[in-house]
């Protein structure tokens, strides 16, 4: 039994106060929401119409897109981050999917939309790792930790403006400031009296 | 005499663990013998897939994506490639399609055996994990034989597989599908009926279906909680649809039944595989008397001597020279702007040699237009997705990989909890975690 995405967009577009922008069908179809409602959107989805996985949560910088194709970029003016969730409304018994959805979310500088842990539990991961890479925040978690790079990391490599060849100090012995460069002393074995 | 005391205490596995499956690093709380409190550290093996991916053209990320999921590296070629035709709506030949699902079921099989045999030998059975490396062994050769590695396979490009299978590969795939059997069946009879492996398995590290759902757990996992999805059966892609094959499920999604759906899953690959063969349609019609040795067929090629060549069939020999020539039309869409000419052409006409270097040079490349494309594939762990976005450069603005050990790795500390400590190592091995994967 598949899903009817048009009374659901119906749904949506009364919780947003706004019809929402739509592209893709089928499996790609992909909705724009308000990031400050993407929670408050999402709650609904889960809970009136079986959206009951969040397959993947990522981000996208746009900063500078299309600049030497000419390509015009899809982002309002001054947004510069797009979340998007991706979400699948699976049957357990039968293991098909009635619906597929991706919902895109533009963020207001890096400062993103609450967190949807409380609907999601997997959130926690892939919020962690949209700020790790892009730093774009969630509002209630103010001590959002990095998960891929180590704390010492600083700046978010996905971000546009990071160059690729940016290298950053090895993190040098606890009790000194961070190095450059191994050197010899460093790799000999230090023998402790 | 003093009272029994009892309190919890911090306890660091990994992330230079044997048991830890390369580098992660897991933070338990324990009381005694008991879990009370897990976490995950990952990020060990990060690699930044993601940053190279944009900053290198399109077919040069193909290469990357082998270091993936490295047990399973042919399912991870197939999925990037398609998503990158899907963005750019490039149809590739049947054939393609064909040998994409061949070569993704037989990566599959491996990835499973790995796990399997893996998990058996953290468990104390190092005898069937030998024997299962062993069928693993004769799989890799017959990839080797088709894309000329092991492991870093970069079988696939946009637009098709990097050449045709030999002649004699359906041949030496079902004498290695003949060991494999025999070997799943002495496992089988090792493992299954096992006192010891029952009882380390049965009953651990149980998932619900609620909490699979719950953290976006798919593939086996979720297969193993009753919950029947799969990718190539949900949304099929290839020529799944055309394809007669069961997905197993389990009951209780604990460790005994990661296990069974596991083996079971090789199985239904393999009959995947000789579906395809039986099925596939035939490459170019060569008469076997212009067979050149591919060696032969090269040289001649760069020297410029490319009229009779277009016809003439490669002999392939294990060098793989030549390969890449024989039958390309069936095997690469012919589409001008993004995949390569035949050799012959390059070196035999002004206008092959044109069309090569509009592909190859620095800036021209495979031009997709604007937009983006999200393709997700079954992989050896559950959905494996590519999430592509282009401005219509000739390489990606952004490359999003949805791993499937991700999302395992994220509820982890669900089946822990309540554990003892030694049914850490048979559900952290039973999840096949795939650092390669996880961390990119």
């Amino acid at each position: 039994m598949s899903l009817e995405l048009s009374s659901v967009k119906a749904d949506l577009d009364a919780f947003c106060g706004a019809p929402l922008a739509a592209r893709g069908t089928g499996f790609d179809t992909v909705w724009t929401v308000p990031a400050a409602q993407a929670h408050g959107a999402l709650e609904r989805l889960k809970s009136r119409h079986g959206f009951n996985m969040l397959a993947d949560l990522t981000c996208v910088d746009l900063q500078g897109f299309g600049k030497e194709t000419g390509a015009p970029s899809p982002a309002p003016a001054g947004a510069r981050f797009k979340l998007v969730y991706r979400l699948s409304a699976l049957d357990p018994a039968t293991g098909l999917l009635n619906a597929r959805l991706a919902l895109d979310a533009w963020v207001d500088g890096d400062a993103g939309p609450v967190s949807a842990g409380d609907l999601f539990p997997c959130a926690d991961w892939l919020e962690r790792e949209v700020w790790d890479m892009f730093g774009v925040s969630f509002s209630d978690r103010p001590d959002i930790t990095r998960i891929l790079m180590y704390p010492e990391f600083v700046g978010h490599p996905l971000r546009k403006d990071y160059p690729i060849k940016k290298r950053q100090p090895l993190i040098g012995p606890p009790d000194g400031p961070p190095r450059e460069r191994l050197t010899e002393a460093d790799l000999r074995p230090r023998i402790v009296e | 005499m003093k009272a029994h005391e009892s309190r919890s205490y911090m306890l660091n596995m990994g992330p230079a663990h044997p048991a830890m499956h390369g580098v992660i690093r897991l933070l338990l709380m324990l009381e005694g013998e008991h879990v009370l409190d897990a976490e995950a550290e990952i990020g060990y093996l990060h690699r930044a897939f993601e940053k190279h991916a944009e900053n290198d053209p399109w077919n040069n990320v193909v290469p990357w994506t082998d270091r993936l999921n490295y047990v399973s590296p042919l399912i991870n070629n197939s999925g990037y490639c398609m998503a990158v035709e899907k963005l750019a709506g490039i149809a590739i030949p049947e054939r393609a399609q064909y040998l994409r699902v061949i070569s993704s079921e037989v990566s599959r099989i491996t990835d499973h055996l790995t796990c399997v045999g893996a998990n058996a030998m953290e468990l104390g059975s190092f005898t069937a994990f030998l024997y299962l490396l062993q069928a693993r062994e004769e799989l890799y050769r017959c990839v080797d034989r088709l894309t000329g590695a092991r492991v870093t396979t970069s079988y696939t490009r946009v637009g098709g597989v990097k050449g045709d299978m030999p002649a004699d590969w359906p041949d030496m795939v079902r004498k290695a599908f003949e060991k494999v059997r025999s070997t799943v069946k002495d496992a089988d009879g090792l493992l299954t009926k096992n006192r010891i492996f029952v009882d380390r398995t049965r009953g651990t590290g149980v998932l619900s279906k609620e909490k699979a759902l719950a953290y976006g757990i798919t593939g086996p996992m979720l297969r193993s909680a009753g919950v029947p999805y799969d990718v190539r059966r949900a949304q099929p892609y290839l020529v799944y649809d055309r394809l007669d094959f069961e997905v197993p499920v389990g009951e209780t999604g604990d460790n005994y039944d990661r296990y069974l759906v596991r083996l079971a899953e090789i199985d239904q690959s393999m009959r995947i595989v000789e579906q395809c063969f039986a099925q596939i349609p035939a490459g170019p019609i060569q008469s076997p008397d212009q067979a050149l040795p591919g060696s032969k067929m090269s040289d001649l090629g760069k020297r410029g001597m490319t009229a009779d060549l277009l016809k003439a069939k490669a002999d392939v020999d294990p060098t793989l020279e030549g390969g890449a020539r024989c039958g390309r039309d069936s095997v690469m869409a012919p589409v001008p702007d993004a995949t390569l000419p035949p050799k012959e052409e390059t070196y035999g006409s002004i206008e092959g040699l044109m069309r090569h270097f509009e592909i190859i040079m620095w800036g021209r490349g495979i031009t997709p237009p604007a937009g983006e494309a999200y393709q997700a594939v079954e992989g050896g762990n559950g959905e494996l997705g590519f999430h592509v976005v282009s401005d219509g450069r000739d390489r990606a603005w952004r490359v999003r990989v949805r791993p499937p050990c991700f999302f395992n790795m994220a509820g982890l500390h669900e089946l822990l909890k309540g554990a003892l400590v030694a049914d850490i190592i048979a559900t952290f091995g039973s999840i096949n975690m795939i650092a390669g994967e996880l961390d990119r």
